[in-house]
């Protein structure tokens, strides 16, 4: 099958899969049913596409397929925020109440937190990418043991609400959040697409893409921002699902057999639509809402890691 | 012509290339000598721009390089490292391609596809383009790196250490393509070498480093005498002629 046929088919399915998501069972009920599962699909649509996105481009400037942007703290940054209101402002307060409060909080918290961390390991000159990462592995086991003991001594009643949060959840999305979401990550992504080309001589290595005129170190910076910011919108929008990424990344490589990043990265993107909408379809009405999409998701994707991780080993 | 002066680069404290000024002459093939760790890579890598020189510079035909776009500098100057993993699975034809990336930003048109098929004929890799790339032995894998950089058509070509790994067959066979490149194409390849009499009998011009700095420059023939090998590798060395070469017999010297 050529590329073209098989990016043709996955986005025939998300459709289908939207389209039966949005229709099944609906009784009729436009005015109520319709709209809400609408603002659900595209949570789940802007959603997807950042974390697919993010994950490939974070893959391709690290030179690592096994790696997630959540590497760089951003997750244990979450988490650790939404504990900290909680501890010290209780479950009532308005940054915890309120969805508007609590996105364009915690999404400003963890972009200046990304800046912040570039800025001052660009500044000590041209480092090596992985010592950025072993800081950002660093700084978010710290964040993630603070979390830890704040919910130790935290009231069981107000653990259970912090609970609530470390697990990414379509059911209750702000409407006017995901519009706003949906410009952020459109004006993000397409702003960032002029540089898909670069994106595939990046993938041959730091000294072939300066010898083909690639401006090399701008462009791993300006794409470590750009995935930095589109995991913290998702993140702030649904919860921490960046696992999810890997799963579609992954499979993109292996289903597409490209190294351009345009096919790559439409793929993972579309892969992400039929996972989420198609999973989430299930969660609900299969499994009745008796679990979270995303505990499925962590669950597949635990999964596939390994086997990743034992194919890696084996081809080495 | 590329004039380097006053290069200067440092790793920590450790002075690596130090205040290296000399020129490389257009047309010819120009040979990178000396023990490891002289500084020869580091200095090629600061001449194509890999890395920054802590002071000093480079002129390319009259122009900093400091003041050219990476794109235009890129359609200049060529530049091929010793190792050369990638994360990516490219045929050969598809590694080729993007030599013409300076050119065309990876929408390869009629024109780029030719200087495509020139690359790979010029190579001999017909039968291979559309083998995959960690399928090939050593020297394909080497030849299909440097047709890359023969459609990159730029008239300065660097390669650092090019016969690392490759036996005799494919080191010479290499070393021919290059001193045709020079004779037929007129480009200037710039060339480091650990085996002399490569440099012998394949250069036009030699530049001796040891320590960070240039010990002796000159053609081929001021270079390749003992006294001057003697400061160079601080051994004896006796140099024999044979079928026209100088050859350094430097197996069993002291």
């Amino acid at each position: 099958m050529r590329n073209q046929t098989k990016l043709l088919v996955m986005a025939t399915l998300s459709v289908l899969f939207i389209g039966l998501y949005l229709l099944y069972d609906l009784n009729g009920s436009f005015e109520y049913a319709l709209p809400r599962r609408a603002i659900k699909v595209l949570a789940m649509l802007i959603t997807g596409a950042s974390i697919a996105y993010a994950t490939v481009v974070f893959q391709t400037i690290t030179h690592n397929k096994i790696l997630t942007p959540s590497i760089m703290g951003l997750d244990s940054l979450y988490q650790l925020l939404q504990t900290v209101l909680i501890f010290m402002l209780g479950s009532t307060h308005i940054a915890l109440v309120n969805k508007q409060v609590n996105f364009f909080l915690s999404t400003a918290v963890m972009i200046v937190f990304a800046l912040l961390l570039y800025q001052v390991l660009f500044k000590k000159g041209n480092q090596p990418i992985y010592f950025l990462l072993l800081v950002g592995i660093v700084i978010g086991t710290f964040f993630s043991s603070i979390s830890t003991f704040m919910q130790v001594l935290i009231d069981p009643n107000e653990f259970l609400r912090i609970q609530d949060r470390m697990f990414a959840s379509f059911n209750n999305v702000g409407t006017d959040l995901v519009w706003v979401a949906l410009i952020l990550t459109g004006i993000l992504i397409l702003w960032s697409a002029r540089s898909h080309n670069y994106l595939d001589v990046v993938s041959l290595g730091r000294d072939t893409a300066v010898n083909l005129g690639v401006p090399y170190d701008k462009i791993v910076r300006k794409m470590l921002i750009v995935s930095a910011v589109l995991i913290a919108i998702s993140t702030a929008l649904v919860g921490p699902i960046t696992f999810f990424g890997l799963i579609v990344a992954n499979l993109s490589y292996q289903f597409m057999k490209s190294y351009k990043h345009n096919v790559i990265i439409t793929s993972a993107i579309l892969m992400s639509f039929v996972a989420l909408i198609g999973g989430q379809f299930i969660v609900e009405r299969v499994f009745g809402f008796s679990t979270t999409l995303s505990v499925i998701i962590n669950f597949l994707g635990g999964i596939y890691f390994i086997y990743l991780l034992l194919k890696e080993s084996r081809s080495k | 012509m590329i004039q380097v002066k006053g290069l200067t680069k440092f790793y920590g404290k450790k002075h690596v290339v130090k205040e290296v000024s000399t020129t490389i002459q257009k047309g010819k093939i120009t040979s990178f000598i000396g023990p490891n760790g002289a500084g020869k890579s580091t200095l090629l890598s600061m001449v194509s721009k890999l890395i920054d020189a802590d002071s000093g510079e480079v002129v390319v035909d009259a122009t900093s390089a400091r003041k050219m776009k990476s794109n235009d500098f890129a359609k200049k100057v060529s530049i091929l490292k010793q190792s050369n993993y990638m994360n990516v699975r490219l045929t050969v034809r598809e590694l080729v391609g993007f030599g013409r990336f300076p050119y065309s930003k990876g929408r390869l048109t009629q024109e780029d596809e030719q200087f495509v098929d020139q690359a790979i004929s010029y190579m001999g890799l017909e039968d291979l383009q559309q083998d995959y790339l960690d399928e090939l032995s050593g020297g394909q894998r080497q030849r299909a790196f440097i047709a890359m950089v023969i459609a990159q058509d730029t008239e300065y070509v660097l390669l650092d250490e090019p016969l690392n790994n490759l036996d005799m067959k494919h080191s010479v066979q290499i070393m021919k393509i290059l001193r045709q490149l020079v004779d037929d194409l007129g480009k200037t390849v710039v060339i480091v070498l650990h085996d002399i009499n490569f440099a012998s009998v394949y250069s036009d011009y030699i530049v001796a480093m040891k320590e960070g700095a240039v010990v002796r420059e000159g053609k081929t023939e001021d270079i390749i005498e003992s006294a001057a090998l003697k400061e160079i590798y601080d051994m004896d060395i006796p140099i024999q002629q044979m079928n026209n070469c100088r050859i350094c017999v430097y197996f069993n010297s002291n």
